[in-house]
């Protein structure tokens, strides 16, 4: 009885939650004759597959996506390496003032971003870097505070023995870095990879800021200019989310099982 | 004799001591640049800034705190924005951490598919706040709108969500905690993370459902509330992007957030000192709060190996 009670409330509970998803779906397939119907129509008679490629030719979205997949691919590559050489830094070395340069990592993921967002715009001006991509990817070769003590974190579960037989054998820090702890470190690598692909692609604020250009647009903030210039063409909006979304649903499903039991909770134990 | 037979040795120590460090400091120089570079670097600047009259271009002159004062005694617009924030924040932190335990106290206890009910309650976190704001702008429709569609088959007519300034925010407030999933796995882990045993015991010596809920499952779980509260409260003062895309801060400035404020100083007035002061005042609101929040939580946060009181052990 109380299972019936709590599998009725989580059905429900679901389906509300994935509701918005179908719904922008059937949005983006649908004819207009049947968008503007009361009762709404919930399962259309007509599937109209082209109504995404209507959509992706009305602006520049080739050229949005291009952007995005660049900002996205050269930033976690950048995020990754970086991230994981200065968790490894702080995980297997003593050195004076390690413990209160890592508090102070710690304590820089306080900062409310909008503290940062101006003098960053003033700081790219000066170089040059404003309607460039580069505000969007340089960062992230300076590694995440959140990352490093991730994957902090899943170092320190490595027994030190393996780094010492290691040096034993002859080998540097920096081999027992990249043989053995990049190695081992790959399921919280997916887990940062993941995190940090959705952060970029989602990204609004960034590119809505740094980029002036349509030609520099990421497809986030080229959907919000489409959005706002043509508001009644549900339809080429509805198309363009539902591209935009995929991506990270996609990925998300990929490396389900890495962010579900991974460093994401138990890192956070005191 | 000694001396001179040890000292090479000494030398050598610490040379390999002084190596070691500089490797160190190498593996982490990546960060330490970063911090530098794009963060303490723009802090500083942006505090030098907070006391210049600062446009984008132009003569910048040095003001004192003109613009600290100028906000908090003649800018009825940081008290709005900064009220309206703090409304916001009210309800979407407790909406947000209570939401997020039921719900992962539900998937803990479901055994049968639970893999598929928490994908489906973390799918709206993985995507952009530019496709929420979409989504839930045809939600929130007036008339072509599915919450007023299903709130029509129960009887009541629809309000203009978007449109009116007493519901826009609340509006908001909903499209927000569509995105709990972040919390909600977190305090799902932690419920994970607590040992069997002490529930099995708890139910051996009669303990009621109920006290074990509050003996064991809350105090237990007392980190993860606590982290989950204070990263929900520095997102809620960020609140930026939904209000920026669906309401325009509008209707009647009913949705006009404090960041949206910082950034119309920034990049829609160009006054760039002014709006650097503004998100000072946003740090250190956030700052107080935190720290606040972590005092209050000794009281009721529990870590493991931790021994309160210690006459209680006796």
């Amino acid at each position: 009885m109380r299972k019936t009670l709590l599998y009725s409330a989580l059905v429900l509970l679901s389906a509300l939650f994935i509701a918005p998803f179908y719904w922008t779906f059937m949005t983006a397939i649908k004819s207009q004759a049947d968008l503007y119907q009361f009762p709404p129509v919930f399962w259309p008679s007509e599937w109209h597959f082209e109504n995404f490629a209507i959509a992706w030719n009305k602006q520049p979205f080739g050229t949005y996506l291009t952007n995005s997949l660049i900002v996205v691919v050269f930033s976690t590559i950048g995020q990754l390496v970086s991230s994981s050489l200065v968790a490894y830094g702080f995980a297997r070395f003593r050195f004076p003032g390690r413990d209160p340069l890592f508090i102070l990592l710690l304590a820089t993921m306080m900062i409310p971003w909008d503290v940062k967002m101006i003098p960053l715009y003033m700081e790219f001006n000066l170089l040059g870097w404003i309607n460039t991509l580069k505000p969007l990817i340089v960062p992230a070769y300076f590694a995440d505070a959140f990352f490093v003590f991730l994957l902090r974190q899943y170092i320190m579960t490595v027994p030190v023995e393996i780094d010492e037989a290691a040096r034993m054998d002859g080998a540097n820090a920096f081999d027992i870095y990249w043989r053995i702890h990049l190695p081992l470190m790959m399921p919280a690598l997916v887990l940062v990879g993941t995190f940090h692909f959705m952060n970029a692609w989602n990204d609004y604020l960034g590119p809505l800021i740094f980029l002036n250009d349509q030609s520099m647009y990421t497809l986030t903030l080229g959907l919000s200019m489409f959005k706002g210039l043509h508001e009644v063409d549900v339809t080429s909006i509805a198309a363009i989310t539902v591209v935009l979304c995929l991506p990270p649903l996609a990925l998300f499903f990929l490396a389900q099982r890495y962010i579900m039991d991974g460093a994401v909770g138990s890192s956070v134990k005191g | 004799m000694t001396i001179a037979a040890t000292a090479p040795a000494v030398v050598q120590k610490r040379r390999s001591a002084f190596s070691r460090h500089l490797t160190a400091y190498l593996f982490i120089s990546p960060w330490i640049l970063g911090f530098l570079f794009f963060t303490l670097g723009p802090l500083l600047f942006s505090l030098t800034m907070s006391f210049h009259d600062w446009p984008v271009v132009g003569e910048r002159t040095f003001v004192g705190f003109d613009n600290y004062r100028t906000m908090l005694l003649e800018d009825p617009q940081f008290w709005e924005s900064l009220w309206i924030t703090v409304k916001f924040a009210a309800i979407y932190v407790p909406f947000n951490i209570v939401m997020s335990f039921l719900i992962a106290l539900m998937l803990h206890h479901a055994t049968f598919a639970s893999g598929f009910f928490r994908t489906a309650f973390y799918l709206p976190s993985v995507i952009s706040g530019v496709a929420l704001v979409t989504i839930w702008s045809w939600i929130y429709s007036r008339e072509y709108g599915l919450l007023n569609f299903m709130l029509s088959l129960v009887g009541v007519d629809g309000p203009n969500w978007l449109g009116d300034p007493g519901l826009a925010i609340v509006a908001i407030i909903i499209a927000s905690l569509w995105g709990f999933g972040g919390t909600m796995l977190i305090l799902l882990t932690g419920l994970k993370a607590i040992p069997k045993e002490l529930y099995e015991a708890a139910t051996v010596s009669g303990v009621p459902g109920w006290a074990q809920m509050l003996f064991i499952t809350l105090p237990m779980l007392g980190p993860m509330l606590l982290f989950t509260f204070i990263t929900s409260i520095i997102a809620a003062f960020q609140q930026l992007t939904i209000a920026l895309l669906m309401t325009k801060g509008g209707p009647l400035g009913s949705t006009y957030f404090f960041a949206m404020y910082i950034y119309d100083n920034a990049f829609k007035y160009f006054d760039m000192g002014y709006a650097a002061a503004g998100s000072w005042v946003m740090f250190l609101i956030v700052l107080v709060l935190s720290l606040l929040v972590m005092r209050w939580s000794s009281a009721w946060v529990y870590y493991e190996g931790e021994v309160k009181g210690g006459d209680r052990n006796a």
